[in-house]
């Protein structure tokens, strides 16, 4: 009997001991980015890597253009809206103790999108290129703010949940109004395609705005970690800890929106990102939600960057949006959980 | 020592008056027991006295102003345990009594051989250095809750403040959680501790503060605090008491 609980300590120690979780870490870390070279070295055009690789540094000829213009905005953008949206998940998950929360069920993305649309639809994006960024963490701000507001009022999970599932509707159908007024048909095939989220056709001007927000979103919430730790006991007891609750919840609502509006802006609607990644990733870090959120990202990046390719490897015109696919495997993952989640209450 | 001290404390939530006048002392190196009706105001002293409740009148912390005290300061003095305390991850009991060290850091640094110190201590003097390493949900209710106590421990505060301990744990695990506080307790911690339980508060503790809709009714030694005008006024029963050896304790028996 000893033996078998001391067999069963040594197990779990590997599972979720330090230096077993830090080789994850770095797994992950070279996952993402070999990913994402994958990513910059595959594509339609027929270029080898050596010409890609020279392109990029002396910008000279096709090379140069695809290797600078085409190929690494989609592969950095892969990596940064990736995390961002990997560790927003794991973020909210920490703050409202629940697996189920994620930017894209909590209606931060499609508010985020909302403002996107605005800035599409009433031209504003013309304006300046900061606008779209602007607009889409704007809308990410008030929808996370809504949530922050119930969540301080007392409102349980399921609540907040549901709250989020009023926002994301209210949020689908306003865009839905933004196009259905749109005023050319062009502008509105532009925002529906957009809105399924795509790396399609980015440039560097995308990553100007995502890659600074992005770092400063994950900054935040990374700043929140020691009190989403204190948070697994409940707010009482954090607060008794020393923790400033309501510094945990405004810093991670702005890093959400912060990190969920500048991805949304760069890729369109991308859902569950947030939602499978810190799961699949929670056991190795001992369940403990402050250690998760770095992982998170980097399993995020990777997983955009892959999820990337495939979409544009499984169909070369690019039919089959990345918002789409991430979704279509996201979602039936997102039922499993509930399912998994009653069976075990 | 009084470690802390209430003058003349009034809290409220919103316009409903929860404290009205609360004068009362905690003595280091004693456990004492808050014992009172459902919503006398037992768990609004302890939020007050943390200062997640604003009040009014005056309330002391090792002889400071609870007013001058920064939260971080605070932390290290009080460690709390809250009423139906559960881990919301499964994360391992040994990271659970870890959290207790928090107050203790800055963000970011790593842990301390004096936070392996602690850790390792409040694990042993709770018992519970053989599931260290199990993750909370596949414990026990009193492995839990000796884990959970252990989280409390691991503060190394010189007050210690656990509301309703004992709900949810059949005797033996009642006795042995009331030993681990008389424990505490001897190391020079004042302990104070809500119970419903009559018997845990007039066996266990040293003193008995008794709340009624906000009000001390009564308070100091069991028997004396929890006497027989006091237990028909504030909590309408008529009790027994029992004599064992050294001991006493006060058995709710009828409704009157």
């Amino acid at each position: 009997m000893h033996g078998v609980a001391a067999q069963q300590d040594r197990r779990i120690r590997f599972v979720i001991g330090g230096s077993s979780s830090a080789r994850i870490t770095l797994a992950l870390l070279v996952l993402a980015l070999g990913l994402s070279a994958l990513s910059f070295f595959l594509g339609p055009a027929d270029v080898t890597p050596s010409q890609l690789v020279a392109g990029l540094f002396n910008g000279h000829g096709a090379a140069g253009v695809i290797a600078r213009e085409i190929r690494l905005p989609r592969a950095v953008l892969a990596l940064f809206v990736g995390a961002a949206l990997g560790a927003s998940g794991a973020a909210l998950q920490g703050l409202f103790r629940n697996p189920l929360a994620e930017p894209g069920v909590t209606g931060v993305t499609s508010s985020a999108g909302l403002g996107a649309v605005i800035a599409l639809y009433f031209g504003l994006a013309t304006i300046s290129a900061a606008v779209l960024p602007a607009c889409a963490v704007a809308g990410a701000l008030v929808s996370a703010g809504i949530l922050y507001f119930l969540s301080r009022a007392g409102a349980g999970v399921m609540a907040l949940v549901l709250a989020g599932v009023a926002i994301a509707s209210l949020a689908t159908a306003l865009t839905a109004l933004a196009l259905s007024l749109a005023p050319n048909p062009y502008a509105m095939s532009e925002m529906v395609l957009w809105m399924m989220g795509s790396l399609k056709d980015r440039t560097l001007s995308d990553l100007v705005f995502a890659v600074p927000l992005t770092l400063i979103g994950i900054a935040l919430l990374v700043s929140a970690a020691r009190g989403l730790d204190a948070l697994t006991l409940g707010e009482e007891a954090a607060h008794s800890l020393g923790i400033d609750v309501g510094s945990v919840r405004r810093r991670v609502v702005f890093g959400v929106a912060l990190a969920t509006g500048a991805a949304t802006a760069a890729a369109g609607a991308v859902s569950f990102v947030g939602l499978v990644v810190p799961h699949l990733l929670r056991p190795f870090y001992g369940y403990e939600p402050a250690r998760l959120i770095l992982p998170s990202a980097l399993g995020g990046a990777a997983l955009i960057a892959l999820a990337d390719i495939v979409v544009r490897f499984a169909d070369p015109s690019e039919q089959l949006r990345l918002g789409v696919f991430t979704a279509l495997l996201g979602a039936p993952f997102f039922l499993w959980l509930i399912l998994r989640l009653r069976r075990d209450a | 020592m009084n470690a802390l001290f209430f003058a003349n404390v009034t809290a409220s939530y919103g316009t409903r008056r929860i404290l009205s006048g609360i004068t009362a002392s905690f003595r280091s190196g004693a456990v004492t027991a808050i014992v009172g009706p459902n919503g006398a105001g037992k768990t609004t002293l302890f939020r007050a006295a943390l200062g997640v409740l604003p009040s009014d009148g005056v309330i002391r912390v090792l002889n400071h102003d609870l007013k001058n005290w920064s939260r971080e300061e605070l932390a290290r003095s009080i460690a709390y345990l809250p009423q139906g305390s559960d881990a919301h991850w499964p994360i391992t009991a040994k990271r659970l009594v870890a959290l207790g060290r928090l107050p203790h850091h800055k963000p970011f640094a790593p842990s301390s051989n004096a936070d392996d110190f602690a850790v390792a201590d409040a694990l042993d003097r709770c018992e519970a250095r053989e599931f260290a390493e199990r993750p909370i949900n596949e414990l026990s209710a009193g492995e839990r809750a000796r884990v959970l106590l252990a989280r409390a421990l691991a503060t190394g505060a010189p007050i210690l403040m656990a509301d309703e301990p004992a709900a949810h744990l059949d005797p033996a695990h009642q006795l042995s959680l009331m030993r681990l506080l008389k424990e505490e307790a001897r190391r020079g911690t004042a302990v104070i501790v809500t119970l419903h339980d009559l018997a845990l508060a007039s066996r266990h503790c040293d003193e008995v503060v008794v709340l009624e809709r906000g009000t001390i009714a009564a308070q100091g030694a069991p028997e004396q605090a929890l006497d027989d005008a006091t237990l028909a006024r504030v909590f309408a029963i008529r009790a027994l008491r029992v004599r064992e050896g050294d001991g006493s304790a006060v058995l709710a028996w009828t409704p009157l």
